[in-house]
């Protein structure tokens, strides 16, 4: 444990990507299994002890320190688990040695809610602070200490000197502390079989279009509809097969839209943009719901009957990585995209459709098309080089995204502010901004707005929730957050500015959507507004 | 039994002692002041008269170009104020020339801490226990999460981040008066005989230390160096210069600061701090609730930080006790 907490501690303090990059790689290097498998379950989000909550932690302290000074302790610290761990009574007389990861991972599976305020507390007397610190961030969850999946897995793979997308393909198959895995990175055994596991395998991602102009008899167009990108997975496991759905972020959906998990019977993996169905939007093969209607259905872990009656969810596809047990992502997108034409009988039309290929002589009218579409479930369009094989990422001059309306950007909030008035117990007025490099080089956010309104009465408690389980920072009504959860923003123009830090003004900006399923930082850069400024 | 010293007021600009007409440690201008010591928010210059301890008048001197109507007054000295008050200063231990103010009046006796710590300091004698019947206390550190490590903790801490990175240096943000010396003088006395660099607005303080007898050892200033020269080496400069365009020059440094708030994570990363070093000038938790026992007053007062933990500690252990709401006192970096 006590490597573990030096590396948590570590990278509290690392700005930097390469030197986090370093820290984790050193870590899961040196330390033996299955510690180090567990570690990196922790830093990935990928651990769950359900008898321990933050609300078990703050009890525990209740006992043991008087309550005022507990909740201001809590309120300048701003973090429980840091609280406590500094508040935490050293434990007089002889003290047992510190437990290892793997000790402290057991021990914390084997609690209930009952025994957990007998158990945790003899763990903790067993750690200093720093321990202290890091268990409770291991024990309750989201350790937000500025390392995403991505990076733990970049990590990983620098570790052992193994690809990347081979350590994210055959990650998702694998429960921690991920044994097959660092046998087949550190010492050469055959990669994980996946076997009848339906596994995630990384999308393919477009670059912004930005002014360009590409000729078509190489690019071929399609919609970029307005939905949510989904994987589905299905594998033949004997028992009538099993079909995952999964979102951007790799995670698995499929418990949020059963009737698209049930509509894949067959052995494949398809790539597409996950809609609700609505009869008042155009579109070709029955129209699609704006994304609002979709959001009902988001960040569900069940679903009532009446909602999927009143929401159905049907996936419109781009694309097809595996067709009964053969792998076509090497073929170019031409042949792919025949491959995805064929398999169109074979899915029930009320589930699947094909996204249209979008005809034009040139460049300039494919221009005019988009910026004719009315249609509010399309985003504008995708291009896609008609000999590309589908790799995972972003690989430049492959895919493009070219959205239609420009006056939206993709900011992170930053800061969260309690209204007034009935909207005094919320924190409803939001700061976001865009990042002012590469996020992944250690960029910073600089905020670019702020905006109050946009969303429902119902979102707003949702973002009010975000907002406090968040938070890192207070000060006075304002509380900073971690800096994860995305906006689209739509506002009506943009300004030069010297008062503001950013260096522009939005006019009139708004939440126009909230995107909990888009990773910060693929939020924009503050040169995607400073294009737009007309002025 | 409650202490009734009514000739002694918290008023928003300071402790006034109406009988002697004199205010101790005010925010503005008065005629007559006692300053504790001579930090900004403590010590502002334009008063009439200004009592305090030769070190902290040359500090004033040194920062506010102050020099009429200096009193000096040595520590355990006792000076009449008027209106049957007298003042002895005595060591506080927080930075060079700090004093604690011990007022008599009518057969009652008051302390006034201004900042204070109990840990040893080799740039100022330490603090001495004073009984007393009003104890009126700092709480810059009043929560029971700062618990200062032991010192020398911190300075191996530093030193070994010195030594894994032979090319690079560390630079260590420091409040340039008190902190920055007794940060030397530690270094020092752990074993550190290389020249430590400093910021150009270092260096006249540390001049002025060494004037009173601290020993700094060999200091070097940044700006008559070159990048080469500084590999391997510690650099003293203000917080404010820590994330300034002023530490490009520097060898890919790694950003340490020394205050008692890195006990607090986020403290340290809002300020971009890789190397958190916690060592405070003023007295954690532990040492503020130690000494009011110690002290063990009728009543106490307490000026300025978190001083609602305090006041609720002071509740706990049946201890009568109130905050003053006093202006212009900040938490300094410390």
């Amino acid at each position: 444990m006590e490597l573990f907490a030096a590396l948590v501690d570590a990278l509290v303090y690392t700005r930097s990507r390469n030197e986090k990059l370093r820290l984790i790689a050193e870590y899961l290097k040196h330390t033996p299994d299955p510690d180090r498998g567990w570690a990196l379950a922790a830093l990935t989000d990928g651990l769950s002890f359900p008898a321990v909550k933050a609300s078990t932690i703050r009890n525990l302290m209740m006992e043991r320190v008087d309550p005022v000074l507990w909740v201001l302790s809590r309120d300048f610290v701003g973090d429980t688990a840091e609280t406590a761990s500094l508040l935490w009574p050293e434990p007089e007389g002889g003290v047992m040695a510190p437990p290892g990861v793997t000790e402290a991972v057991e021990t914390l599976a084997r609690m209930t809610r009952m025994s957990v305020m007998a158990e945790l507390p003899k763990l903790l007397d067993r750690l200093d602070a720093t321990g202290r610190y890091a268990l409770i961030k291991l024990a309750t969850g989201g350790m937000r200490i500025g390392v995403s999946a991505r990076l733990a897995k970049t990590a990983f793979a620098q570790a052992f000197e193994v690809p990347v997308e081979d350590v994210e393909e055959y990650w998702h198959g694998l429960q921690p502390p991920y044994g097959p895995l660092f046998a087949w990175a550190a010492e050469g055994a055959p990669p994980p079989d996946a076997g009848d596991v339906p596994l995630f395998r990384p999308f393919m991602l477009a670059h912004p279009l930005e002014d360009a102009t590409l000729d078509l008899k190489d690019y071929v167009a399609e919609w970029k509809w307005d939905g949510i990108r989904v994987q589905l997975v299905h594998v033949d496991n004997g028992a009538g097969g099993e079909t995952r759905v999964y979102s951007r972020t790799g995670d698995d959906i499929s418990g949020a839209f059963p009737e698209m998990a049930e509509a894949l019977t067959f052995p494949a993996v398809l790539d597409g943009e996950l809609l609700v169905r609505g009869s008042h939007q155009g579109g070709e093969a029955g129209g699609a719901a704006s994304f609002n209607a979709l959001q009902q259905r988001l960040g569900r872990k069940t679903v009532s009957a009446k909602m999927l009656a009143e929401y159905p969810a049907f996936v419109r596809l781009y694309d097809v990585l595996i067709v009964e047990g053969e792998d076509v992502r090497d073929l170019p997108w031409e042949q792919r995209r025949a491959r995805l034409e064929a398999l169109m009988p074979r899915l029930p039309p009320e589930r699947f459709d094909l996204s249209p290929v979008v005809e034009a002589e040139h460049f300039e009218q494919l221009a005019e098309i988009r910026s004719n579409a009315r249609d509010e479930a399309i985003e504008g369009l995708m291009l896609k080089r008609r000999d590309s094989r589908y790799v995972a990422g972003r690989k430049t001059g492959l895919w493009y995204k070219w959205k239609r309306d420009p006056l939206l950007v993709d900011c992170v909030l930053m800061y969260a502010q309690r209204g007034s008035g009935k909207r005094s117990s919320f924190y409803s007025d939001y700061t976001f901004g865009c990042w002012d490099g590469d996020p992944d080089a250690g960029a910073e956010l600089l905020p670019v707005g702020k905006a109050y309104f946009g969303f429902t009465d119902e979102e707003l408690k949702q973002l009010d929730r975000y907002v406090r389980n968040h938070t890192v920072n207070r000060f006075g009504p304002v509380r900073e957050t971690d800096r994860s959860l995305v906006f689209e923003v739509a506002f009506d123009s943009v300004h030069a500015s010297k008062r503001h830090k950013s260096g522009l003004a939005m006019r009139f900006p708004r939440i126009s959507r909230i995107r909990w399923d888009k990773p910060a930082e693929e939020a924009d850069r503050i040169e995607a507004l400073q294009a737009l400024i007309r002025d | 039994m409650a202490a009734d010293v009514s000739w002694i007021r918290a008023e928003p600009h300071g402790i006034h002692i109406a009988p002697a007409d004199c205010w101790i440690d005010p925010s503005r201008p008065v005629a007559r002041a006692l300053v504790t010591h001579g930090h900004a928010d403590h010590a502002r210059g334009g008063h009439g008269e200004t009592i305090a301890t030769p070190a902290t008048l040359a500090i004033m001197e040194l920062r506010y170009q102050t020099r009429e109507g200096a009193v000096p007054i040595e520590y355990g000295e006792t000076i009449r104020l008027g209106g049957g008050v007298e003042a002895t200063c005595i060591p506080a231990g927080h930075v060079l020339g700090s004093a604690q103010i011990l007022l008599e009046h009518a057969g009652e006796r008051v302390v006034i801490t201004g900042d204070y710590k109990r840990r040893p300091d080799p740039t100022c004698p330490p603090f001495e226990v004073t009984p007393c019947d009003v104890f009126i206390t700092e709480a810059t550190f009043g929560l029971p999460v700062f618990c200062h490590p032991p010192v020398g903790q911190e300075i191996a801490k530093l030193l070994k981040a010195l030594r894994d990175h032979p090319g690079r240096c560390v630079l260590v943000g420091a409040y340039a008066l008190g902190k920055a010396q007794r940060l030397i003088a530690e270094l020092r006395a752990a074993g550190h005989g290389e020249p430590i660099y400093l910021h150009g607005a270092m260096e006249r303080m540390c001049r002025l230390y060494e004037d009173f007898g601290v020993n700094l050892g060999e200091l070097r200033l940044v700006s008559d160096h070159s990048k080469d020269d500084l590999r391997g080496a510690i650099v003293v400069c203000p917080p404010s210069a820590l994330n300034d365009r002023w530490s490009r020059r520097l060898p890919e440094p790694i950003t340490a600061m020394a205050s008692g708030w890195m006990r607090v994570r986020q403290r340290a990363r809002q300020q971009n701090v890789e190397l958190p070093l916690i060592v405070s000038d003023h007295a954690d938790w532990g040492e503020l609730t130690r000494t009011i026992e110690e002290v063990n007053p009728a009543e106490t007062w307490i000026t300025h930080g978190r001083e609602e933990a305090l006041l609720r500690w002071c509740q706990l252990h049946q201890r009568r006790a109130r905050a003053l709401a006093l202006v212009g006192y900040e938490d300094e970096d410390d």
